[in-house]
């Protein structure tokens, strides 16, 4: 006699099957892409960050800060006359699950857009899936470039607006020889790909590039490399938490900002924390918004999020995801419906005032004008912009009108 | 009705669920879900055989799983570039097709790779270390590091491999497009007969004499070896079948959730799976299933409604389960029949019926 | 040529840090045979504990957190033993499952209590200098974390070595039925063992904070290289385990020099499971009669 061994099988499938029908009963299923989000009279929107895992330290502020831009709208009437309701959504630092939630969002919630994403893994994991189902992204973060979907708006930086005027003030002030230090992946390797050709072309001399692995916290090893090519800046892509053990182990082996700075390009007001002040004090970051950005729109919306979130910085992504929620809303009301398509043509040259200053659409590649700012860490942890470009600078995410960017993309 | 019978007549059951009733009433998007599901259910069925029956605690099959998956996805990434570079390479400044993805342009060679990869890997590691007695502790911290050690070679390796992002934005998968619903559906039938051939083939192992000797080796493997046999072996095998599934596994799951990326097979998700299969019962190969499949229905459920409190839930119920019930939900069911049985029918001898074998 | 001397103290350092953190790990794992996940968290725990009392001691605080983060860890530690791992004893898989869902557990209780983003803490202004070595520079903060490091292990050598609980430790980790018929209270010694190992997982916490993040997920960073180390050094061995971290270390620095971060720790994986190859049982092995 034998045991009745599938039984569990069947409790192992019939289990989820039945909760999975429950849940999405609610759903015929067709999913008819994200066009729709326009029944009754609310417009659901998807907010799609990391929630958990690695990346919530970084995404959960975007989803706090587009959530008060959603509120913002909210209680100026909403848009065409109808309150947005977003369904947040957490993407786990993970990028397969992006990728699936995505998917939810369009075919389950049928939302009119999502904003979300942080890391250049999760944007490409969601890629096809807006691509697909002819849906609508908003990606806040400065990211590598070298994309522009039809479906993406990207109100974060792209190369030209974040890694080429950093170098241009690098260059302005002499420093000639870089090395290159960045967390190995895709944004790091494509920004150094981009700072060795201008380099190149501008009589400067790229002394080391060297990459770890994510999450790496050893760093003696890169400082005695650094100290023995002897550049004159350091170049600095690190992601998330190297970049405390960096500057820690930096300093510690006797480098400050007057004697080798490091230009930073991932390090905002709400790192500068956790690296210590004192560790980064001085040293030089390129961002297109900081919380100390003068203007009164700036002055409202740090005032209405740290009346929010007690205690709480601004930062560029956060102001990039409040941009996006607002930038959307524009071109809808511009649109005078929620359809995708209707939406993307409005988009195009769309200008609002936002606490970085002025931002219009491209229509062209979908990203927005923005004013380059390199900035330095203070002593209260808040960062001074000493140099800017003046105005917005259009987007350029394959670095087209420079010359010496040919071949690289 | 004889129990046997009763067993496939529930395995027709179930089989008729997943086939018939599942595809009609859940509408395309979870169905998906589900057959991403069913993709871990493959994994952790391996890991079922693997430390359930032989006692080996692989903490790295993730890189099993990788290894099919990247294969899978290699092709598909040159099927769609038609002869140009894959679009990662040209971002990277790849200006040649490397020799290792040369081979990947036959869709046949990339099926076989599939399976022939990770169990060539795991037959490797399995020989190395196996001959030479490691095992328990020390074969589970050093599958743990060949886990960490192959995430961070894949992320290292960005203009061979995409890097962190993975490969993903596949357009043709044998002719059709993966984000079609069409061939979302034919994708989970795919998965779900996969899933209940496999099964059905790993029983058969377990009944095996083969199945009775890997048992033996988990109970006592030095005693199997003063009798005469040679455990390695048994166990290499074994470690390979259990490769092998994962590494069919990963390829399933590059069409279903269309992307194959690093964070699919370092630490964390190789635990995760092992994690999944306590949780659904390690002895029985129902059970890895059962634990797959709900836990990672659970997670998705879980972290739509509550984020952060994932990790307490899944952390809590580990320790829960590990301490109250280290058979997993399987082994709570059994007590609990045998307990109603015993029950129903104080006075009936012992039938043997609770022969602690493989189910 | 000098720049391979320049590596000799970076060398050193990282296996100073590999030794701390793998430290504790021979206690559990080696002595007692739990594979004690958990490890990572409890240097969390010490990190943490030298972040706390920062209101208190200010710039000092990672001096006067060395006890404290001792007894903090050890605590939580002892808390574990009690509560579910002395029902374990002899299923060492098991632990390891167990005490990566407690890491879990604690990881998130971490995120809810101090916040997800990393946190910061001074070190003491005397440890911000550096001395000049074969051409290089040593920081202050490394040269603490040595001799920390050495005088952990002098610490536990004496301990295990002289003091009569100790001696009742090692009868238990040689052969536990024998010492308990010897009157040797064998529960009693597990839940000690169980506080120093954990407790000095704070310590290494509490050293970390000089030259690492302070966050959540640091226990996640450390974990595998800790393990690493005690199983290259041999199960419960003090010297081995001082002999791998050092040799780690030293793998770890060249190699990173020589290629990059990324390929120097694959190398390191490489090599380990290349040495077990000929030393099954890690560099020292315990002899026993037992089968398994």
């Amino acid at each position: 006699m034998r045991k009745p061994f599938l039984r569990p099988l069947a409790a192992a499938l019939l289990v989820p099957v039945a909760m999975l029908s429950g849940c999405g009963g609610d759903s015929d299923g067709t999913g008819s892409g994200g066009s729709g989000g326009g029944g009754g009279d609310t417009i659901k929107v998807g907010v799609l960050h990391s929630l958990s895992g690695t990346m919530s330290i970084s995404e959960v502020t975007v989803k706090n800060s587009e959530l008060m831009a959603i509120d913002e709208i909210n209680a100026k009437g909403g848009v065409l006359g109808k309150k947005i309701q977003p369904v947040v959504e957490d993407g786990a630092s993970d990028w397969p699950t992006f990728a699936q939630k995505a998917q939810k969002l369009i075919k389950k919630d049928k939302v009119a857009t999502v904003f979300g994403g942080w890391t250049s893994a999760s944007r490409k994991a969601m890629l096809p899936v807006f691509e697909r189902n002819k849906a609508l992204l908003w990606y806040p973060v400065q990211y590598e470039g070298l994309e522009s979907s039809p479906y993406i708006f990207y109100t974060g930086a792209t190369t030209n607006q974040q890694i080429v005027p950093a170098l241009d003030y690098l260059k302005e002030k002499g420093r000639k020889k870089l090395y290159l230090v960045g967390s190995d992946y895709v944004f790091p390797r494509t920004a150094n790909k981009i700072i060795k050709a201008y380099a190149k072309a501008n009589g400067m001399q790229i002394v080391g590039e060297e990459y770890t692995p994510l999450g790496h916290t050893e760093y003696s090893t890169l400082v005695n490399k650094i100290g023995e090519a002897k550049p004159d800046a350091v170049f600095n892509t690190l992601n998330g938490d190297s970049n405390v053990a960096f500057f820690k182990q930096f300093r510690s082996a006797g480098y400050d900002a007057a004697k080798l700075p490091v230009m930073s390009v991932s390090i905002a007001e709400e790192e500068v924390k956790g690296i210590g002040v004192d560790n980064v004090k001085g040293q030089l970051v390129a961002w297109n918004y900081y919380e100390t950005t003068p203007g009164a729109t700036n002055e409202a919306f740090v005032k209405a999020f740290q009346s929010k979130y007690k205690g709480a910085v601004t930062s560029d992504p956060m102001e990039a995801g409040y941009n996006a929620v607002h930038l959307w809303a524009a071109a809808v009301e511009k649109a005078g419906t929620t359809d995708v398509a209707a939406v993307k043509k409005a988009a195009a040259g769309i200008s609002l005032d936002t606490p970085e200053g002025k931002v219009t659409i491209d229509g062209e590649n979908q990203h927005v004008y923005k004013t380059a700012r390199i900035g330095v860490v203070q002593p209260d942890g808040l960062i001074k912009e000493v140099w800017s470009s003046g105005k917005p600078i259009k987007p350029d995410p394959y670095l087209k009108t420079y010359p010496w960017a040919t071949g690289l993309s | 009705m004889s129990a046997r019978l009763r067993g496939y007549a529930l395995f027709a059951g179930v089989a008729a669920l997943a086939l018939v009733v599942a595809p009609l009433v859940l509408p395309a998007f979870r169905l998906d879900e589900l057959a991403k599901y069913l993709c871990f259910a493959i994994a952790a069925l391996g890991i079922g055989l693997a430390w359930g029956q032989g006692g080996m605690l692989t903490l790295g099959q993730g890189v099993f799983f990788g290894l099919g998956g990247y294969a899978m996805a290699m092709y598909l990434k040159l099927h769609d570039a038609d002869g140009d570079l894959p679009d990662f390479m040209v971002w990277s400044g790849v200006e040649k097709l490397p020799a290792l993805w040369k081979p990947f342009e036959s869709p046949v060679v990339a099926v076989v790779a599939v399976v022939a990869v990770p169990v060539a890997v795991a037959t490797l590691l399995g020989v190395l270390v196996f001959r030479q007695r490691v095992r328990g502790a020390y074969f589970a911290i050093l599958t743990q590091a060949l886990a960490a050690a192959f995430g961070i070679l894949i992320v290292g390796q960005q203009a061979l491999t995409g890097g962190t992002n993975g490969l993903t934005n596949f357009y043709d998968f044998f002719g059709q497009d993966p984000e079609a619903d069409s061939t979302q559906r034919t994708m989970y039938y795919v998965t779900a007969v996969v899933l209940g051939v496999l099964y059905l083939a790993a029983r058969q192992l377990v009944k095996s004499r083969f199945g009775r000797l890997l048992v033996a080796v988990r109970d006592g493997e030095d005693r199997v070896r003063f009798l005469g046999y040679n455990p390695a072996t048994v166990k290499t095998v074994t470690f390979a079948v259990s490769a092998g599934m994962a590494g069919i596994a990963g390829a399933l799951f590059v069409p279903v959730v269309g992307i194959i990326s690093p964070s699919l097979l370092d630490v964390v998700p190789s635990l995760e799976l092992v994690v999944a299969v306590a949780v659904g019962g390690r002895y029985t190969l129902a059970g890895a299933i059962l634990g797959a499949v709900a836990m990672n229905y659970a997670k998705t459920s879980f972290s739509e409604q509550w984020a952060g409190g994932w990790l307490y839930l899944e952390g809590a119920l580990f320790i829960v389960v590990m301490t109250l019930a280290p058979k997993g939900a399987i082994g709570l069911y059994e007590q609990a029949r045998d307990a109603l049985a015993r029950r129903r029918a104080p006075a009936a001898p012992a039938v043997p019926v609770g022969k602690e074998a493989a189910a | 040529m000098e720049s391979l001397l320049n590596q000799l103290p970076v060398g050193l350092s990282i296996g100073a840090v590999l030794l701390l953190i793998a430290l504790g790990l021979t206690f559990t794992f080696g002595q007692m045979g739990v594979i004690n996940m958990a490890h990572g968290e409890f240097i969390m725990a010490g990190s943490y504990t030298a972040y706390m009392l920062q209101d208190w001691a200010g710039g000092e605080a990672v001096i006067v957190a060395l006890p404290v983060a001792f007894a903090v860890a050890g605590a939580l530690g002892w808390v574990l033993e009690r509560a579910a791992i002395r029902h374990f004893y002899g299923r060492p898989l098991d632990t390891l499952l167990l005490t990566w869902g407690v890491s879990l557990v604690l990881q998130q209780a971490a995120r809810d209590l101090f916040g997800a983003p990393n946190v910061q803490v001074v070190a003491p202004s005397w440890l911000t200098g550096r001395i000049e070595l074969l051409g290089g520079n040593l920081p202050y903060a490394r040269l603490f974390i040595m001799a920390l490091a050495a005088a952990c292990v002098v610490g536990i050598w004496a301990y295990m070595d002289r003091s009569r609980q100790g001696r009742r430790m090692r009868a238990v980790m040689q052969n536990r039925e024998l010492a308990a018929v010897s009157g040797v209270a064998t529960g009693r010694v597990d839940q000690l063992t169980f506080f120093i190992g954990s407790g000095l997982a704070g310590v290494a916490g509490v050293a970390l904070t000089l030259i690492g993040p302070v966050g959540p997920s640091i226990g996640t960073y450390y974990i595998v290289d800790a393990f690493l180390v005690v199983v290259a050094g041999g199960l419960g061995q003090l010297r081995g385990a001082v002999i791998a971290a050092v040799a780690l270390g030293m793998l770890n620095s060249y190699a990173e020099f020589w290629t990059d971060a990324s390929l120097a720790k694959v190398i390191v994986f490489a090599v380990i499971v290349g040495f077990l190859q000929f030393r099954p049982q890690g560099l020292f092995v315990l002899r026993s009669r037992a089968l398994t």
